[in-house]
């Protein structure tokens, strides 16, 4: 198909039919904000952060869900798109607990509509969409003042070890419900009720883990906001004092690429590398949740050598030693044939490498395999 | 897998035998919904209605064990009815009249007696999958699994050379990998007849080639022992040291009984592991390894992407990366390994001496790995394997098969058939999700499911507990009654040490493979006789 040419802020641009406004621009390094739009999911065009003017249009346009046509004029910045976009965060701060230092500052009002005691503090702060949106367009969140008492916020729910949620920060964006349905097809959340009393609802509005819900948490890393955080990262983990390390799972086949959040040199959470292959951001419980094993006290520390029934601690040199000693004792009496080794199909390549060219140039045997059948 | 997991969200049809992947490889099964939601069709070959059969087009519930009866009948179908490849199968593959002859003997109403699926199903089967090509073809331990893995293997092969689906995009037999790492540790050449890269020890030139890059003379040259003959050789004394490196073969390995009676057999046993397990107990000597974040490398996964592992934290205590420990013995062997660390290992060792990893260095995997074969440094991998027209030159070569039982078949005492296979919030034995809080509370016992109809038959209630029991030994769990098996067969997870299924598994194997009959054996279920427990 021909290209086509369209202008965003001054700037003629090609693009292909079919194409929305928004993918022209991301094409194209420019920024449009975005809240409810998930890439690869259907545009909903419902939280119309990413309005932008097109001329000669009365009114303004989602440019999520706004095919790009031929000779189109678009600014994105416009003062009726800014004056637009501040007026939705203005709404959408006041519409629920946002209690971070640049939210609405009315915490108080908030703690009455919730049905739990909870007092705190924003766990996103930070790491928020509508947070840094606010900064951007300089939006305090006290302008419109609350003619009544809000309504009641059903109260947090952190009955399973993974996902917190907390409705009352919840911004209705329904990308976690298309993350669900749409990228994982897991098909447990979607939107309940109506109106003021609108929520996303697991199954029939149960707890997650009365739910079709397999703890994927991909809701949570679509998640703009605070309102699904993973439980054991609450609080402890700062966008600013975590480093980044990309690594691999290291439970399936599938071979999904990780972030891990890491801190003091320990791993606070994991997400999904957006694009990376094969997993395109996508993870599973294992993956996602799975990690903390390495920080079992069962851990093994030392080497252990068998004594009367029991072990005892030894160092690596006694340890070696002994090892190779009865290894040659071995070779020497029943020859190379008589020792077999078993490689570890979780480890990485370069020990399974590493090991069985043991076993070959110093033993002499092939006797090696691992458990590739189970 | 011959080709990728990209090409899955592409994909038009999908055949998916043998593979509970909704909840083995989850991230893989939401790719598979992805393109059904978007039209693809799904035909699931299973004998459980596991998660994915939500989204199937059709569900073959077959008999445990039956699939070659079932895949050679739809290639009979294809046959008689002139629905296959012709060009393909004639022109690019050798040995079809071979094929030809053996389907041949397999009716689909032959079949239907054995596999337990509808004559007419099996024909309507057969010309969907004619009808949409390519096709992309899923399996996973189901098919392995099984004193005849080899042949089903080989037959899943044969379908798709048959449909012309071999060297194309969105087509192809893919096995999803259990593991991690076991394509790793399969093309790393922990393996007893091949170095790595495939590489068969038994062929001079190469044997030739590493004792000259590895300094060393006389490699050996008879391939070694597979897992089975070396535990036989403990107990028969053949074999006396044995070096364990982070697998708990007392409990993954068929007939737990049978496995401890050969570890204690052994005169020096040397475990390498993160953490002690049932396994450890066995050893003599237990040395403390990095874990997965401690360590750098690299892992292969099933689509053949070698991807970058990176260090986060440190290893606790003494703990050491295992290619240290390896490369400290051989020293005390008198050999100096130069390469000192995972890096210098592969880029100096493995990527040079094996055509496949050529052109596979850390530099070009810092962000998405690498798919072998990638020859050259300015190879980009391979996501389709033979699309080069390897098949052109006949290289695909049927291999027919027949239908075999599996060794132990249901009877009046053991009337049930047991599965076992792996559950959505554990991995293995557990030793590391069994120490991940979140998903004991998830998961935190095993159970036996069961199907309406026999919980009805022996009046046991869902949660209640039963004991399970083959020739071998017996378990006791609590039952969990489910639509998700069919009458006459039970399923378990082989995760937790108490109530581990590997107590009754059988310990008989493919003949050439190796690979034990996990996914059949026989039981019975008895109910736990109040009076004599309380
Ligand atoms: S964790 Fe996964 S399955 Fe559960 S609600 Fe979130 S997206 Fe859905
Ligand atoms: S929970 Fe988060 S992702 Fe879901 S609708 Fe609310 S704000 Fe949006
Ligand atoms: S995240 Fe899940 S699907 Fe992906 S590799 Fe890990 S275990 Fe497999």
């Amino acid at each position: 198909m021909q290209s086509q040419k369209i202008t965003i802020n001054d700037k003629c641009l090609n693009f292909n039919p079919g194409q929305t406004i928004l993918e022209v621009a991301e094409e194209n390094n420019i920024w449009i904000p975005t809240l409810c739009y998930l890439k690869g999911a259907t545009p909903t065009g419902s939280c119309r952060i990413c309005v932008v003017e097109v001329e000669g249009r009365r009114t303004l346009s989602p440019a999520c869900s706004t095919p790009a046509e031929p000779d189109m004029v678009i600014h994105t910045e416009s003062p009726k798109v800014v004056a637009s976009r501040r007026d939705i965060l203005e709404l959408l701060l006041a519409s629920g607990n946002h209690n971070c230092p640049l939210g609405s500052g009315r915490e108080k009002d908030w703690k009455a509509a919730q049905n739990d005691d909870s007092t705190e503090l924003c766990p996103a702060c930070g790491d928020c969409r509508l947070q840094d949106l606010a900064v951007y367009y300089q939006v305090t969140g006290e302008k419109y003042v609350r003619s009544k008492e809000p309504e009641p916020h059903p109260p947090m729910e952190t009955v399973n070890p993974f996902i917190v949620r907390d409705f009352s920060r919840c911004i209705l964006c329904g990308r976690c419900v298309q993350a669900c349905n749409e990228v994982q097809v897991n098909r447990a959340i979607s939107f309940g009720y109506r109106g003021t009393e609108s929520k996303i609802v697991a199954g029939i509005d149960v707890p997650l883990r009365d739910s079709d819900c397999v703890f994927c948490g991909e809701c949570v890393q679509a998640c703009p906001v605070g309102a699904l955080v993973e439980k054991n990262a609450r609080y402890q983990w700062r966008p600013w004092e975590t480093e980044v390390i990309r690594t691999t799972c290291p439970y399936c086949g599938v071979g999904c690429q990780l972030n891990l959040h890491v801190k003091d040199r320990r791993i606070l959470k994991v997400t999904g590398v957006e694009d990376g292959a094969p997993n395109k951001g996508r993870l599973c419980v294992k993956g996602r949740f799975g990690f903390d094993f390495i920080y079992s006290e069962d851990r093994l520390k030392t080497p252990l050598i068998k004594e009367n029934g029991g072990y005892r601690e030894a160092s690596w040199l006694e340890a070696l030693e002994l090892v190779a000693d009865r290894f040659k004792e071995i070779i020497d009496r029943g020859g190379p044939d008589a020792i077999a080794g078993v490689s570890c199909a979780r480890s990485i390549n370069e020990d399974s490498y590493q090991m069985q060219k043991l076993f070959r140039s110093v033993f002499k045997t092939n006797n090696i395999d691992h458990c590739a059948r189970t | 897998m011959t080709n990728s997991f990209a090409e899955f969200a592409r994909a038009k049809m999908f055949l998916v035998i043998g593979s509970n992947m909704a909840e083995a490889h989850p991230v893989a099964a939401t790719f598979v919904k992805n393109a059904v939601l978007n039209g693809a069709k799904l035909i699931v070959i299973d004998p459980r209605k596991h998660r994915l059969v939500d989204f199937a087009d059709r569900h073959l519930q077959l008999k445990v064990g039956s699939d070659i009866a079932l895949l050679n009948a739809i290639m009979h179908v294809l046959i008689q009815e002139d629905l296959y490849d012709k060009a393909f199968a004639t022109g690019c593959c050798t040995d079809f009249e071979k094929l030809k002859e053996k389907v041949l003997e397999y009716p689909p109403e032959r079949s239907a007696d054995i596999c337990g699926i509808d004559p007419n199903t099996i024909r309507e089967v057969a010309r969907e999958l004619a009808a949409v090509k390519p096709a992309m073809l899923c399996y996973t331990l189901g098919i392995t699994e099984h004193t005849c893995g080899k042949n089903n293997v080989m037959t899943t092969a044969n379908l798709q050379m048959l449909l012309g689906n071999m060297g194309v995009a969105c087509g192809g037999v893919n096995p999803l990998r259990g593991q991690n790492n076991v394509q790793g540790a399969c093309d790393m050449g922990a393996l007893p007849n091949v170095y790595h890269g495939y590489q068969k020890v038994d062929d001079p030139e190469i044997r030739k080639k590493f004792e000259k890059a590895w300094g060393v003379t006389g490699l050996p040259e008879k391939p070694g022992l597979m897992i089975p003959q070396m535990m036989d050789g403990l107990a028969n004394g053949r074999v006396k040291g044995f070096y364990i490196f982070g697998e708990n073969l007392a409990n993954t390995e068929p007939d737990m009984d049978k496995v401890a009676h050969e570890l204690d057999s052994a005169e020096f046993i040397v475990c390498q592991d993160i953490f002690p397990t049932e396994t450890t107990r066995f050893a003599d000597v237990i040395l403390p390894a990095a874990a997965w974040s401690e360590n750098d490398g690299t892992f292969t996964n099933s689509e053949r992407r070698v991807s970058r592992v990176r260090t986060a934290s440190p290893a606790p205590g003494e703990a050491k990366p295992n290619w240290w420990i390896f490369k400290e013995i051989a020293k005390r062997f008198g050999h100096d390994w130069p390469a000192n660390s995972a890096r210098e290992i592969w880029d100096n060792e493995i990527s040079g001496l094996a055509k496949n990893f050529n052109g596979i260095k850390y530099s070009r995997i810092e962000a998405d790995g690498l798919q072998w074969p990638c020859p050259s440094e300015d190879h980009p991998g391979t996501c389709v394997l033979h699309s080069s027209g390897e098949f052109t030159c006949g290289l695909g070569r049927f291999s027919p098969a027949d239908w075999s039982p599996p060794a132990e078949i249901p009877d009046e005492a053991y009337p049930l058939v047991l599965s076992t296979g792996r559950r959505l919030y554990h991995y293995h034995t557990r030793t590391q999700t069994g120490r991940c809080e979140g998903l004991n509370d998830l998961l935190g016992e095993e159970t036996a499911d069961i199907s309406f109809a026999d919980a009805e038959r022996l009046g046991v209630e869902h949660g209640e507990a039963v004991t399970v029991r083959s020739r071998r030994g017996a378990v006791t769990v609590k039952a969990n009654v489910t639509s998700e098996v069919p009458e006459g067969m039970v399923w378990m997870a082989f995760h937790f040490n108490e109530g581990c299924a590997n107590r009754l598994t059988n310990a008989a194997f493919d003949p050439e493979t190796l690979t034990a009959e996990y996914k059949a054996c026989a039981v019975t279920i008895e109910k736990i006789d109040q009076a004599a427990a309380g």
